[in-house]
C-alpha cells in the first residue's frame, strides 16, 4: 500500500524520434494484462460458481448455468455462520488494537533517531519476513507451555502480534514522506506539542493510518496458517473453508467470498478517494498555515 | 524554532513533533537529546511490549519446547536439553525439507519471470494507467487465498475449466493429468506469490530515474544495453527483495500442497503441521520449525546485510 504513495511523476517529454511501432512494442503490454487476468482467474472463477447448478451440495468442477439458489441460502450453513462471525469478531478488534500501537511505532520509527532504532527495524522486518509457519508454531508452543486455554482468545491475540509489523512499516512511510515545513509552522505560530501533533502531524498521517488499519483488518481476515495451529476447535472463515476443502466446499463459501470481495474493493476504493482528497487537503493546510505565517509576521 | 518558550517547551516541542534533519536545533544539547530519547522510547514502549510478547516470546519458546522430551501418554514432556530431537526430525525429514526447497525455488523463479517483465512495463510504459495496473496486482488479497487455492483446484481438475474442453476437442489425451502433481503445486506456490514478487519489483523499478535511461539512449547505447546496464542494476534491490519475499514464506506453506498436491507432493509445513496438530508431537515439531526457521533466518540476515533493514522493511512493506 505504502508503494501506492510512493508512485513518482514521471518525467513527461517529448520522443526524440518518432518512430513506428513495431509488433514488439506489443509483447509487453500484452503479457502485463495477461498476468493480471492470470492472478485474477479464480476469482472469476468464485463468482461464476456462485451461481452454479448442482445437485448435491459441493462444489464440483462442472459448470451449469445459472442459479441464485446459493444466494438466497445464504445462511443456510450453520458452522459456516458461525466462523464469518469468529471471523468478523477477531478482525475489528484486532485491527483497532494492532493500528493504535503500530501507528505510535511507526511514529517513532519514522522520525526519532534513538539507541536501538536499527534493532527495532530489524525485529519488525523480521516479523513480517518470518514463515508464517514459524510464527504459528512459536504462538503455539508459548500457549501450550503457558498452559493457556487456546480457541477465540489466542486467536485474538495472535492476530494483533502479527498485524502490529505491518501497520507500522506503513506509517512509518506515511511519517517520512512528511513536510517537517508544516510542523515548524505550527510551532512557530506557538501550538503547543500536542496541537501541533493533534491539528497537523495526526491529519498528515491519517492516510497511512486508515491504510494500517485496513490492511491489518484484511490481514486478519485472511489469515489461514496461524489461526489453524492456534485456535483449537475454533474456526474462522479460511479455516473453515480448508476443512470443507478436504470433502468439497459447498456452493455457498463461493458467495461469501463474492461479498467479501464486493465489499474489499468497495473499501479500498473509498480509501484511495480518501487519500486523493487529503493529499489535497494538506496542500491547503499548506497554504493556509503560509498565510498566518505571514499575517503573523505582518509581511 | 520557537523564539523562547522556556528551554523546556522547546526541548518538549522538538522530542514530540521532530526536528528537521537538515537544519539540527541551535541549542542541542546532551540533557536535550536524552529527553527525546525518552520520548521515543515512551511511545515504543505499548507496542514494543505486545511485540515481545506475541513474537519474541514464542520464538525462544519454540527453542525451547524442541529441546524437549516425553511423551504425552507418559505424563507431558519436561525440558531436557534433548538435541536428540533434531537429529531424529532431521533422519525423517531431511526428504522434505529439500522437496520443500526445490518447489519453493522453482515458483521463485517462475514469479519472478513472470512479474519482472510486467513490472518494468508497469513502471516504464503504463503512464497515466500506472497506478491502476498496480491496483489490479492487488486485487487478488481481496478474496482469502485459501479460497483461491481451492478454484485452482477446479481450474486444474482433471475434467475442470481449464482441461475439460481441451480433453473433449481432442487436443489432450484422455488420461492428462495435472492436478494431484508436483506441477499443480508448483503452480499453485507461483499464483499465490506473484503478487508478493511483482510489488518490490514495481516498487523499486518505479523509483529509477527515467531521465537514466534516456541519458544512456543519448549517449547511443541501444534499448537492450541501457536495459542490461542501467535498469537491471538499479533494480537489484527490488529483485532480492522480491527473491526473499517470494522463497522464504513460499518454502513453509502447505494449504498448495494439502489442497493441490497428493502423498507424494508432501511439503515439509504439512509435516510440521500434522506433528503439531494431529500427533501432538511438540518437541520434533518444534524441532523441525526451529530449523526452518534458523535456515530463513541465514538468508534474511544476509538481506538485511546486504541492504540493510529499512530498506528491507520498506521492500517488504510494498507486500
Amino acid at each position: 500500500m505504502s508503494a501506492v504513495q510512493a508512485t513518482s511523476a514521471t518525467l513527461e517529454r517529448p520522443p526524440l524520434r518518432v518512430k513506428r511501432k513495431r509488433w514488439t512494442a506489443y509483447i509487453l503490454p500484452v503479457f502485463t494484462i495477461t498476468t493480471i487476468v492470470y492472478l485474477a482467474s479464480p476469482i472469476f472463477v468464485m463468482i461464476m460458481f456462485s451461481f452454479n447448478v448442482l445437485q448435491g451440495q459441493r462444489q464440483i468442477a462442472e459448470f451449469t448455468c445459472c442459479t441464485l439458489n446459493w444466494w438466497t441460502e445464504l445462511f443456510a450453513i450453520p458452522s459456516l455462520n458461525e466462523a464469518l462471525r469468529t471471523s468478523i469478531l477477531v478482525a475489528v478488534p484486532s485491527a483497532i488494537v494492532a493500528t493504535a500501537l503500530g501507528t505510535l511505532i511507526g511514529l517513532v520509527l519514522g522520525r526519532y533517531q534513538f539507541r536501538g532504532r536499527g534493532p527495532t527495524n530489524f525485529v519488525i522486518f523480521l516479523a513480517i519476513a518470518i514463515p508464517e509457519i514459524v510464527l504459528a508454531s512459536s504462538l503455539l508452543s508459548m500457549f501450550v507451555l503457558a498452559k493457556t486455554p487456546i480457541g477465540f482468545g489466542s486467536i485474538l491475540f495472535s492476530h494483533i502480534g502479527f498485524s502490529i509489523a505491518f501497520v507500522a512499516i506503513t506509517v512509518r512511510a506515511r511519517v517520512q514522506g512528511l513536510d517537517r515545513s508544516l510542523e515548524n509552522a505550527a510551532q512557530d505560530l506557538f501550538a503547543t506539542p500536542l496541537q501541533a501533533f493533534m491539528k497537523v502531524t495526526l491529519p498528515l498521517i491519517l492516510p497511512g493510518i486508515v491504510a494500517g488499519f485496513l490492511l491489518s483488518f484484511v490481514l486478519s481476515l485472511d489469515d489461514f496458517v496461524i489461526t489453524n495451529f492456534v485456535g483449537g476447535s475454533v474456526n474462522t472463515f479460511p479455516t473453515w473453508v480448508f476443512g470443507a476443502s478436504r470433502i468439497g466446499v459447498p456452493p455457498q463459501v463461493n458467495v461469501w467470498g463474492t461479498i467479501l470481495f464486493l465489499v474489499g474493493i468497495t473499501f479500498a476504493a473509498l480509501n484511495l478517494v480518501g487519500s486523493f482528497r487529503a493529499s489535497r487537503r494538506s496542500a491547503a493546510a499548506a497554504e493556509t498555515a503560509g498565510a498566518a505565517l505571514r499575517g503573523a509576521t505582518g509581511a | 524554532m520557537p523564539q523562547d518558550p522556556g528551554k523546556d517547551l522547546a526541548a518538549v516541542t522538538i522530542a514530540v513533533t521532530g526536528v528537521p534533519g537538515d537544519e539540527p536545533p541551535k541549542r542541542a544539547d546532551q540533557a536535550l537529546a536524552r529527553r527525546r530519547q525518552r520520548v521515543a522510547y515512551g511511545i515504543l514502549t505499548p507496542g514494543g511490549i505486545y511485540l515481545a510478547i506475541a513474537f519474541i516470546v514464542p520464538l525462544i519458546l519454540v527453542v525451547y519446547t524442541s529441546l524437549q522430551s516425553g511423551g504425552l501418554l507418559s505424563g507431558g514432556y519436561t525440558f531436557t536439553w534433548a538435541f536428540d530431537n533434531y537429529a531424529d526430525a532431521w533422519s525423517s525429514s531431511s526428504q522434505f525439507f529439500a522437496r520443500s526447497l526445490l518447489y519453493s525455488g522453482l515458483a521463485t523463479l517462475l514469479s519472478i519471470l513472470i512479474a519482472y517483465p510486467m513490472a518494468y512495463w508497469i513502471a516504464f510504459y503504463a503512464g497515466r494507467w500506472k497506478s491502476t495496473l498496480f491496483f489490479l496486482i492487488l486485487v487478488p488479497f481481496f478474496v482469502s487465498f485459501v479460497i483461491r487455492t481451492v478454484q485452482w483446484n477446479f481450474i486444474l481438475a482433471d475434467d475442470g475449466l481449464l482441461f475439460g474442453p481441451l480433453k473433449s476437442l481432442g487436443l489432450l489425451p484422455d488420461d492428462f493429468q495435472v492436478l494431484a502433481t508436483p506441477i499443480a503445486v508448483v503452480a499453485g506456490i507461483t499464483y499465490n506469490f506473484l503478487p508478493f514478487t511483482a510489488l518490490p519489483l514495481f516498487v523499486a523499478l518505479d523509483r529509477i530515474d527515467k531521465r537514466l535511461v534516456e541519458a544512456a539512449k543519448d549517449l547511443y547505447a541501444s534499448k537492450s544495453q541501457a536495459f542490461r546496464k542501467v535498469v537491471l542494476p538499479l533494480s537489484f534491490p527490488g529483485l532480492f527483495a522480491a527473491l526473499i519475499l517470494t522463497f522464504v514464506p513460499a518454502t513453509g506453506d502447505y494449504v498448495n500442497s494439502s489442497v493441490l498436491g497428493s502423498n507424494r507432493t508432501t511439503m515439509i509445513g504439512q509435516i510440521i503441521q500434522t506433528k503439531f496438530l494431529r500427533q501432538a508431537d511438540y518437541p520434533e515439531a518444534a524441532a523441525l520449525s526451529v530449523m526452518l526457521m534458523v535456515g530463513m533466518l541465514i538468508i534474511a540476515l544476509a538481506y538485511a546485510r546486504v541492504l540493510g533493514t529499512e530498506d528491507a522493511a520498506l521492500a517488504a512493506g510494498a507486500a
